[in-house]
């Protein structure tokens, strides 16, 4: 059984106030996510992950197609004691301290009276938040704010975890953090569907991700799979300026420092380049693969889309 | 019922760490306060224009809280978007509006209870002791805590689908309104044809707080008939049972923002 699964899940609003028009949020979309599994769902801003997540804890409702959740119905209340979200940019009660505000959650989700503190202690301990869990919310950084969002979002010990662009308003140190923690997750055997536009992010965590875009899903699978996809480029380090211009014209990007030009091209124009290379009496330096990573996949394919949509 | 008392009491400790409600008691305070005053220039008649003064001071600036904490109890939490971690929890929608109407109906019972206290202290204070009558200001209180149980109803009602402006001057033109409640049913039976009908449609679906209104009656040491207690309790009961799930209708099918 999957631990999420839409099956032509969709959402479209309608705008304008004289002429009234559909505009689409999230174009139907099929997903399943399997239990156990960290999964990336990327895409530009304004792609559809926010209305996704919303869809799927139930804040909107869609115009089309369902939704399940660890087998249940995304309206059953059941399914929502199993599950923790954390939303983008968390806004929480201000005029509560962090151990207050969790205290409060426990409570709504169910967590028995002689559990909860402990549980809230723990919840703090993980995001490094317990020297601040009794300064009130208004007076913490955003940064902290967003790691009380994360102790919210698994202070009831989920199966599933929802977290919307997690690493936002995180420093360097905080991204850490938070990249440790998903792995923690992860290793206990929870599910996690998070969202991010920071392409590293699911690079480093994700068992799979799904690349979404103006709200229609451009392609899902293993990281490794979606950059094995991508066109194989070859890294050529060479001295000598005046082959820069024949190298562009085969599609090259060159960049010069010095005497020393650095191009990144196709692997199936290697042999032009080098041919050019040497007519031109350039000095070759190095010749090195370059690993394709999920931003390039990314911006292949949605480059495609903006091609094919002129 | 654990999950709808959580959210009762955080919405009474939200308005209890408002400074605007000490604000708002301190001025009702001060108007009972004032009442003394004027009650020393009023020779013969002051415990009147005390209990008059008062009461309608309590009232007021009840329904004012009612007001302006009621039309931000849903609006607010969809604007901050603070609902986001609440319904991704297993909280039902009904559950919440109704946790937050407890909440702030609650808040509004201890205000009262504190106005109440330097009500009676003011009293006290001008007449030296406690007469037999006194004891039909309490009746008084509590329908004007039934009144807060209605407006807070109807301003929870307009805070599901209008912005806390709009849901102000509903609520608050409502209340004028139910507060000549009389008048207009007077009107009714005055009018013929089309006004009659609408002026009677008004006349009964607007809340009738003329009914809930006593204190002049009881500044003049009146009893109030039992029936008269009976049928306000169930009719603002009813009526702010009515507004509740007329908010949880709107609330259910909402998409948060």
């Amino acid at each position: 059984m999957p631990a999420i699964e839409t099956v032509q899940l969709e959402k479209s609003y309608t705008v304008g106030f004289w002429r009234k028009r559909r505009v689409a949020g999230l174009k139907p979309l099929n997903l399943s996510v399997e239990s156990g599994e960290v999964f990336g769902y990327l895409g530009p801003n304004g792609a559809g992950k926010t209305t996704t997540l919303k869809l799927l804890m139930g804040l909107i409702f869609p115009t089309g197609g369902s939704a399940r959740i660890l087998g249940m119905e995304i309206a059953d209340p059941r399914m929502k004691s199993l599950i923790g979200f954390l939303p983008e940019q968390p806004y929480f009660y201000d005029y509560l301290t962090a151990s207050e505000l969790l205290e409060y959650y426990a409570q709504l989700s169910g967590v028995s009276g002689r559990e909860r503190t402990p549980r809230v202690r723990q919840a703090l301990a993980l995001v490094g938040m317990t020297e601040s869990a009794r300064t009130q919310l208004r007076k913490l950084s955003k940064g902290m704010l967003q790691r009380v969002g994360i102790a919210q979002a698994i202070l009831h010990d989920p199966k599933v975890v929802f977290l919307d662009e997690p690493m936002s308003g995180l420093d360097p140190l905080g991204r850490r953090e938070v990249r440790d923690l998903i792995q923690t997750l992860k290793d206990e055997g929870k599910t996690v569907f998070f969202s991010t536009h920071i392409l590293s992010d699911a690079e480093a965590l994700c068992d799979r991700v799904a690349i979404l875009h103006k709200g229609e899903l451009h392609g899902v699978g293993a990281v490794e799979d979606l950059t094995a996809r991508t066109e194989s480029k070859v890294e050529i380090l060479f001295h000598g300026l005046e082959a820069i211009t024949l190298l562009s014209a085969l599609g090259a990007e060159c960049h010069a420092t010095g005497e020393t030009v650095r191009a990144v091209i196709a692997e199936s124009r290697q042999d032009a380049a080098l041919d050019t290379l040497r007519q031109q009496g350039a000095r070759l330096i190095s010749l090195t693969p370059v690993r394709a990573t999920l931003e390039d996949y990314f911006i292949e394919r949605l480059g495609e889309k903006v091609e094919a949509g002129r | 019922m654990n999950r709808i008392s959580a959210v009762a009491s955080n919405t009474f400790r939200e308005a209890v760490r408002d400074r605007v409600l000490y604000n708002l008691i301190f001025f009702a305070l001060l108007l009972v306060g004032a009442a003394l005053l004027f009650g020393q220039i009023s020779i013969g008649i002051q415990r009147i224009v005390l209990i008059n003064l008062g009461l309608t001071a309590i009232s007021i600036f009840g329904v004012v809280i009612a007001i302006f904490i009621g039309i931000g109890l849903v609006s607010k939490e969809m604007e901050k978007k603070t609902l986001y971690t609440i319904l991704s929890r297993p909280v039902r929608r009904w559950e919440f509006i109704v946790g937050k109407f407890g909440g702030l109906a609650w808040t509004l019972v201890v205000n009262t209870f504190f106005m109440a206290v330097g009500f009676f202290a003011a009293l006290l204070f001008l007449a030296h002791r406690f007469e037999r009558a006194d004891g039909w200001l309490l009746v008084a209180i509590y329908f004007i805590i039934l009144e807060f149980v209605v407006v807070t109803a109807l301003a929870l009602l307009f805070s599901t689908f209008s912005s806390p402006v709009l849901s102000a001057v509903l609520a608050l033109a409502l209340f004028v309104i139910g507060t000549f409640a009389e008048d207009l049913r007077a009107f009714a039976a005055m009018s013929q044809g089309a006004t009659r009908a609408l002026a009677t449609l008004a006349a009964y679906v607007v809340p009738n707080f003329a009914s809930l209104n006593v204190i002049s009656s009881v500044a003049h040491g009146q009893p109030i008939a039992a029936s008269l207690i009976l049928y306000n309790t169930v009719y603002s009961l009813l009526y702010a049972g009515a507004a509740v799930c007329g908010a949880i209708l709107v609330f259910e099918y909402r998409n948060l923002k």
